[in-house]
């Protein structure tokens, strides 16, 4: 192992591996490359009852390297097993954001007026049908007043607030659990179900997380600073899980 | 004489001809993957016109809406999955050029094809709710359970049927009488569709005879009866540039030149039409031929 500082791409694997730590034997459902890593890093530590796929249709009993194939299948989880997964609600998504709000309500859908949009995004995809299911957390690569606002364009995921006002059909199942970024970790358990600064990353200050932010966070009297990965995590992360050092392109070396 | 059921085989050609204006079309497969494109292909060189298109999009939706074949489109994402977003769609969108646009949520858009498929107007879930798919598509409705098991009577979405006239699938094999089995690792909702719709029209990479379906194959890749499906058309290579695993993958190099020439000037756009869509499917195909010979050079 290399006597590398621990760098900040590997502080946000160990912090979204810290959002499935307590999550028991469930589908852990990473979008995106920071959120793979961090999957299986705590399927390899914290939490190896944690179910994985190739994020296409297998469910893999191994823990392959990102990217890489794997080896020993443990079963079959094609798009409609998915949505089954979804609806029996054993499932923990973490989904990027293009935009999120003051209170957890996500945007992928589209920039501007819906009807003839700046920019229009992917769609909705689950985002909507997860919220109000499982368990969903979100991975924001590069924090700013862009993608933290105050109110999103188009609600695609439902935070806690929305959905109270939905009804208990929409609140019942309602958890957004952690919004990790790459400045601090944030959860949904402010005053009125707003955003919650839990944590801030080694060598990032409270002020420049409310410098990037596009409204005012909860933020409690005293805020930890998130965790440094273990040795063993980052021997993991860099000799097993991502020897290729991927994690930088999404966390660029400060 | 023992009689055997109908041999469903038709053209590209033919399959299209038996299409009318205003139809509703569902177009099966995912997003860039096993995607009846020969279909899609010819269908932009007919004249048809104000389609409505359900799909879970990648180029089909894209190339149908730069073609300004589409009337209204039911979508929950439109996605090259390697190049997140399709930019003939967002070209449309950002220009309004598709007068209906209904965006649902992934799973509303299965739940409504299944309610078509079990011919009900409508299908209870929790997804939407709390959500702009609500907002944006006020013309879908909750509704109240009857029953209280322990969280009172909850309001749920309502999901109405998405009723297809069309289903057009893209599979791996089938027999003349439209028994097809799909070989890579994910059904998608191919089956879905072509119950959710009147007339299903099956392309596949090869027919072969009934007992070759399953002589080296699982029955349980048999994802649709004939009973399901409308007519059979053979058409190799018939999914490009999506992937049709494991007959071939998808074409990243073409995909990256499709976004390119998509998201660039109208020139660039006109030079791919050309090149690319220029007659019929032998000739698409001889195109795509060309391109990957020098491409790999």
């Amino acid at each position: 192992m290399s006597n590398d500082t621990t760098t900040r791409a590997d502080v946000c694997a160990a912090a979204i591996a810290d959002a499935f730590a307590d999550d028991g034997e469930i589908f852990g459902s990473p979008m995106g490359l920071l959120p793979m890593l961090g999957v299986r890093l705590a399927k390899l530590t914290s939490n190896p009852d944690l179910v994985i796929s190739d994020g296409e249709s297998l469910f893999l009993a191994g823990v392959p390297p990102l990217f890489a194939k794997g080896d020993v299948v443990e079963g079959w989880i094609p798009f409609r097993r998915v949505f089954d997964v979804v609806a029996y609600g054993k499932r923990h998504v973490m989904m990027g954001a293009t935009q999120v709000d003051r209170h957890g309500n996500q945007n992928i859908s589209a920039i501007g007026d819906f009807a003839q949009p700046k920019r229009q995004l992917l769609g909705s995809r689950g985002a909507p049908g997860n919220t109000v299911n499982n368990r969903t957390s979100y991975w924001v690569p590069k924090h700013s007043p862009r993608v933290f606002v105050e109110k999103v364009d188009i609600v695609s995921g439902v935070g806690p607030r929305n959905a109270k006002a939905a009804g208990p059909g929409a609140s019942r199942y309602n958890d957004i659990h952690r919004v990790v970024s790459n400045l601090g970790v944030f959860d949904l358990t402010g005053a009125d179900d707003t955003m919650r600064l839990r944590s801030v990353h080694p060598g990032v200050t409270v002020d420049e997380v409310v410098e990037a932010t596009g409204f005012t966070l909860d933020i409690p009297a005293d805020v930890p600073v998130t965790r440094e990965p273990s040795v063993e995590e980052l021997l993991i992360i860099r000799e097993v899980l991502d020897p290729k050092g991927l994690r930088f392109r999404e966390v660029p070396h400060e | 004489m023992t009689r055997k059921p109908r041999d469903k085989r038709m053209s590209i050609d033919e399959v299209v001809a038996t299409l009318e204006d205003g139809m509703t079309i569902g177009i099966g497969g995912w997003g860039p993957r096993r995607k009846p494109m020969a279909l899609v292909r010819a269908i932009l060189r007919s004249d048809l016109k104000d389609l409505t298109i359900v799909s879970w999009g990648g180029a089909d939706v894209g190339l149908l809406a730069r073609a300004g074949k589409i009337r209204k489109v039911v979508y929950a994402f439109v996605s090259l999955d390697s190049i997140p977003l399709e930019p003939n769609f967002q070209r449309a969108r950002q220009n309004a050029t598709i007068p209906e646009v209904v965006e649902l949520d992934e799973g509303m858009f299965q739940t409504g094809l299944k309610a078509a498929a079990e011919r009900l107007p409508f299908l209870p879930m929790r997804a939407g709710l709390g959500s702009d798919v609500l907002v944006n598509n006020p013309w879908i409705k909750t509704v109240t359970s009857p029953y209280d098991d322990g969280a009172g009577h909850e309001e749920l979405v309502a999901v109405p049927a998405l009723k297809l006239d069309v289903a057009l699938v893209h599979l791996n094999r089938a027999d003349v009488h439209g028994n097809a089995t799909y070989l890579g690792p994910d059904p998608y909702f191919d089956d879905l569709f072509a119950m959710a719709a009147d007339r299903t029209y099956l392309s596949v990479e090869q027919i072969v005879d009934t007992a070759g379906l399953t002589v080296d194959t699982p029955v349980q890749r048999v994802l649709l009866n004939r009973m399901m499906v409308t007519g059979v058309v053979e058409t190799p290579n018939g999914a490009h540039f999506t992937n049709c695993v494991p007959d071939y993958e998808r074409d990243e190099r073409f995909q990256k030149a499709y976004a390119a020439a998509a998201g660039g000037s109208d020139e660039d756009w006109a030079a791919f039409e050309e090149r690319f869509l220029p007659g019929d499917e032998a000739a698409s195909q001889a195109a795509v031929a060309a391109f990957a010979e020098e491409t790999s050079r």
